[in-house]
This record gives structure tokens, sequence and C-alpha cells, in this order.
């Protein structure tokens, strides 16, 4: 194989590629995917289509894209308010999620969820929680059912840097180990819990990794924004887990372009942060990875006309689409499909 | 027949649950090596070994997540909270996840598994280990809530909970522990929702739940002897969903209604009954509706405080008597 230097690429590419030019395309067209979904999610939002709060992941899609890849269909995926990519990249598709943004009937829960609580059992998203911390004790439990039950599926959940200085972060990550359970905990660290970055607020340099000693687990810190490091990482860290090894615990290091949530211009950020980070979108580092593999510009742009294509039709699908129907308002507050509480 | 103790039949009910059913887990702080401390759990890690009955650390958002997790993806969980005060630790997932996930995710997410609970006071146990809290869980739309008075009640009742397929919150009462009752042999299961009227009368109705019940019926008994006031008892037994229909049924017989609750006074859970009353059964009243409620304190730990404040026997009877006759 021919390999082209690009600018930066110092460590030697494994001479026999273990991803494979399949995977790699399909990595490119989930991140590109990501990318094209999220930024029509904000304009959707500039044209007042998508009403409440909504938590970007642009800038972040190599990680959701690296451990979609990585996963085994039956594998749960367990996210956070900033859920759009992690749903996404489990293969709903991009009209269940912008009619879910929008309110619209065609939405992945017809609207009684809304951005920030994207689920989708049928694809192993078993739900995006926007109580800081709370999903990593249920991914425990998820986690301990494939154990109880001798079933080989891994429980992923995702969550902030923010996330690390929460209780139920270390009630997690004690439990995990000390039940051996098959959950994979992976920290998105973008710099900033919300507004204020994490540096200021946290005893440790790195969020997750810097702590996992303290639960006998492996420090593990990688490039968030290559999603062949975040693939391979994975891979090891899920057949970890499905050996019956127990819990890892990955910070990835990334970075959101956008701000916190749509009400936040992110002024908060130096100056030239933001480009420096550019330079590393997920993005551009995995154009140039496909270019090293010869892959051409071509197949690359019929990628990214098929993804926009898509995102188009979604989008076109979910204006037309009829608002919710005003009848589910009472539906499904009990397993009895109504909301009675008394007789 | 046998006549169990209230804190034997919780160890009844869950067997009874686990030997029918392989997916019943259970988790908690102590349940397992040391059954308990108040030696509720005793012998079923003998009986389902440490595979189904697992001691967890000091970890209750660690517990509650865990069981949902488990229950979401296929397990009927039993998750302990040693005392009911300690849901403030973990309110979270009383509040904000098990109730809500199946209406977030338009009926895709189920959440089938029970809160075991140690509530109420009357143990000395001070402030922090003595409340009564069926008020914090009964305001959340998507969550059952449910409170025997009796052992034969823990165990029908632990039963309907562990094969709902909602969540239900089971408040056990720590000072009922040791009281005894006759259950029947072979398997009982109750109903969810069911009031149970535990005497009939004619004058007032006394509505209670939990340690109030038997404090309510040995009130009705001493209003009878000595002052000839025929009250009806129902035993709510279950806050959510609550049987309004028993309850208003004995309103329309006896026209007075007293409501004995242990909770401090504001939002307790016979302010929301009152209400129905108000609502729907008003011209029934021949008096105003009363609610004997612990007053609106943290709860002492001195006994001589506690008693004071927890309504007992005499302050039921006072009450009704000064009542009936204004």
């Amino acid at each position: 194989m021919t390999r082209k230097a690009s600018a930066g690429e110092v460590a030697p590419l494994p001479p026999n590629d273990d991803i494979g030019e399949a995977q790699r395309l399909e990595l490119y067209r989930s991140q590109f995917l990501l990318r094209e979904a999220e930024q029509r999610a904000f304009d959707l939002f500039l044209q007042n289509l998508v009403k409440g709060t909504s938590h970007l992941s642009l800038g972040q899609e190599a990680i959701a894209a690296g451990c979609a890849a990585a996963m085994e269909p039956g594998d749960l995926s367990f996210c956070t308010y900033r859920g759009h990519a992690h749903t996404l990249a489990r293969g709903v598709s991009v009209e269940k999620v912008l009619g879910e943004l929008m309110g619209r009937d065609n939405g992945l829960m017809r609207g009684k969820g809304g951005s920030m609580h994207l689920t989708s059992v049928e694809h192993g998203v078993m739900g995006s929680y926007a109580i800081i911390g709370a999903h990593l004790p249920i991914a425990c439990g998820a986690a301990w059912r494939a154990q109880y039950k001798g079933q080989s599926d891994v429980s992923v959940c995702f969550f902030g840097d923010g996330t690390t200085n929460i209780g139920a972060f270390h009630e997690a990550l004690n439990f995990a180990v000390i039940w051996k359970l098959p959950v994979v905990f992976v920290c998105e660290n973008n710099l900033y819990m919300e507004y204020t970055p994490i540096s200021e607020v946290t005893a440790v340099k790195s969020p997750a990794a810097d702590r996992a000693s303290a639960y006998g687990l492996p420090r593990i810190l990688i490039d968030g924004n290559d999603a062949d490091i975040v693939y391979r990482t994975m891979k090891e860290a899920f057949g970890k887990a499905r050996s019956g090894e127990g819990p890892s615990l990955i910070e990835c290091l990334t970075y959101r372009h956008s701000g916190h949530s749509r009400a936040d211009p992110a002024k908060y950020r130096p100056e030239g942060e933001l480009e420096r980070w550019k330079l590393r979108d997920p993005l551009k580092i995995y154009k140039d990875r496909l270019r090293q593999f010869d892959i051409d510009d071509v197949r690359i742009e019929a990628i990214e006309q098929e993804v926009r294509r898509e995102v188009d039709e979604a989008t076109e699908a979910c204006k037309a689409a009829p608002t919710t129907s005003s009848d589910i308002l009472f539906t499904d507050v009990y397993a009895d499909g109504g909301w009675a509480w008394r007789n | 027949m046998a006549e169990l103790t209230y804190r034997d039949a919780v160890a009844r009910g869950i067997a009874q649950e686990m030997e029918r059913d392989e997916d019943v887990v259970f988790l908690g702080e102590d349940i397992a090596k040391a059954g308990g401390v108040f030696k509720a759990t005793v012998g079923l890690l003998e009986k389902f070994g440490e595979r189904r009955v697992r001691d967890t650390p000091i970890s209750e958002q660690a517990i509650l997540g865990a069981a949902m997790g488990a229950a979401m993806t296929g397990l009927k969980p039993i998750a302990e909270i040693m005392f009911a005060d300690f849901i403030a630790v973990c309110y979270d997932y009383i509040a904000n996840e098990f109730p809500k996930s199946r209406y977030m995710t338009n009926g895709q997410v189920k959440c089938p598994l029970v809160v075991r609970v140690g509530n109420g006071g009357g143990a000395r146990f001070g402030a922090q280990h003595s409340q009564s809290v069926e008020n914090w869980c009964m305001q959340f739309p998507g969550l059952k809530v449910v409170s025997p008075s009796s052992p034969v009640d823990v165990v029908g009742l632990l039963a309907a909970a562990v094969r709902d397929p909602d969540p239900v919150i089971f408040l056990e009462h720590k000072s009922l522990y040791a009281t005894k009752g006759e259950v029947p042999d072979g398997e009982i299961v109750d109903t969810l929702g069911t009031a149970k009227i535990l005497r009939f009368g004619t004058d007032c109705t006394l509505i209670a739940l939990g340690m109030m019940v038997p404090r309510a019926l040995a009130a009705a008994e001493q209003l009878a002897a000595e002052a000839g006031i025929s009250c009806e008892v129902v035993d709510v037994r279950s806050l959510v969903p609550l049987d309004t229909q028993t309850i208003l049924g004995s309103v329309a017989r006896t026209h007075r209604v007293f409501t004995i609750e242990e909770n401090p006074r504001v939002l307790g859970w016979g302010a929301e009954i009152v209400s129905i009353i108000a609502d729907e059964a008003f011209y029934e009243l021949d008096g105003p509706p009363v609610r004997i409620t612990t007053p609106h304190i943290p709860l002492p730990a001195a006994d001589i405080l506690e008693d004071l404040a927890i309504p007992s026997v005499s302050r039921i009877v006072e009450t009704v008597r000064r009542s009936m006759s204004s």
C-alpha cells in the first residue's frame, strides 16, 4: 500500500490496515452525517422550527461515530442530553431525530421527549438522560442484566467532563468494578462543563482518566477527534467487557465547536482556541486519513452528496409532517397505556 | 395458616416471588449476609444464592440506578433503601428517572421494579431515620406507592408490586416489623389500588395508612366503648393507585371523615384525599373533614417527645370525640 505523508502525521500506519476501507468509508459517512444533521438542527432552530433547547455535538463526531462502529447490534447506548449524535450513529434516521426536535408526529417519541431524551430501544439507544450522572448507574444495571442472564451485550455510557464531579459517577464506577460489569464508560472531555473550563473546577488534570486509578482501572486518555483511535480503543474495551473482564473508563479529548446549548454563544472561550481546535476538526482529520489510504475525492464527495440529500429529504419530510397529536398527552404514564392514578 | 411477624412476612413475600420468577433479583445494603438491618430479609441469601441476592456498597444512587437499568432490559429487581429518609440522596431516580421514562419515550422504556424502604417513626431514631416519606413519593406521575399495615398485606401487596409492570415504592413501617398477624399458607397475591375497610361503622370514617392503621383500630375500639361513637376504619394501603371509590363509599355512609397521617402536616396524603372528598362528596358531609397528622416539625428522638408528635391512639380518640360533639 502506498501512503501519502500528510502534515503532522508521524506515527507509522500499520502495514495491514486493521480497519479496512469499507469501515473507514462508513466512519467518514457517519461523521459527516452527524455534522450535517447537527448543523441542520441549528439552522432549524434559527428558523424557529426547533423549540426548547438543544445541545449539539459539532466537533465531537468522531466519538459517537467511532464508538457506534465498534459496537455490535444488541449493544446498548446510554446518552446524555447532548445525545443527537450518539442516537444517529446507532442508525436512527435523521427524520426521526429532527422530527422529535420539531415536535412533529413523525418524531422518534412523537414529541413527548424532545431533544434531551432521544431514545430508540429498537436501535439499542436506551435513552438520553438530562440529569447529570443519572445514567451511569442505569448503564450498570443493564450490564448487570447481561451478566445475570449470560447475554453478551455491552452497555456503553456516554457523558461529559462535568459528570466526573457528581456523586453518581463515583458510585457507578465503584459499583461496576466490584460487580465486574460489562459496561464501558466514555467521557467526552470537551474542556468545558457548561460555561466553565473543567480545569477550574476539577482536582485533577484529566477529569476521568486521572480518577480511574481510584477504582483500580487503567488510565485511558485518547484523542477523541480521531475516529480510528476511538474505534480501536472501544473495540478493545468492548472485547474486555464481553469476555467478563469488567468495565473500562475511557476519556476522549475533544472540543465542541458550538456553545453548551443553543442559548450559549460561548464567549468565555479564549481567543484563537476554537480556531486551533478546528485545525483538528475530526472531519478534516478523517478526510486526510481517507486520502492517505488512497481513497480519492470523487468517492468522498459522493458520500457527502448522499448524506446531504438524506438530511435535506429528512428536513422536508419533517416540515411537511403534522404537528404531534394532542391525544398522546395522556398516554403511557403507566404500563396500561394511560395515566389513571385513582379510580 | 401461620402467625407471622411483619418482618418475616417481608422475607416470605420476596421468597414467594423469587421462587416463581428467575428474573426477580434483590439488591441493597446489608440485605444478604446480614439479613437486613431490620432482619426482614433473613434466609434469602441462603435460599437463592449470591447471584440473586446481592449486598451493595452504601451507594443509594447506584442501587436505584442499577435496579432501573436491569428493569429496563428484562429483570424485575427489588431494591432496598434501608431507611426511607435515604430516599433523599437518590431522589433523582424516584422523581426523574423511574416515573418519566415510559412517558418521555412514548412507551418504549419499561421500568418494572420495586423499591422497599423502611418508613416511619416510633423507634426513637431521630429526625433523619424516622420520617414518613409517602408524600415524597406519591407526587410523581408514573410511580405507584404502597404501604401495608399487616403481615398478610405485606406478602400480598409485595407480590402484587413485583408483578406490576410499573415502578412501585413499597413503604414498610419500621415500627410494625415486630407486630404479628395470621397469614394463610400458599401463594398470596393482592391487588394494588385497593383500600380495605377493616372495621365497619356508622358515625364517621377514619382513613389511615401504615402504623396509623392499628392506632385507628384501637381508637375506634375505645370510641365505641367509651363514647358510643361507631367508627369505620379504612386502610388506604395503596396511595397510587388510590382507591377513591372505597373512600367515597364510606364517607357516603358515615358523613364524617378523619384522615390519620404520620407525615408532617403540609401536603400529607390526607390533604389530597380531603380535597377529593370536598370535590366529589361535599354534600355527603355533616361536618368538616379533619386531618390528624404529625405537626409540621422534624421528628425528635426522645421517646416522650416523639410520642407527642406522632398521632397516638389517645390523640385520635380526643380529636374524634371533640369533632363529633361540636
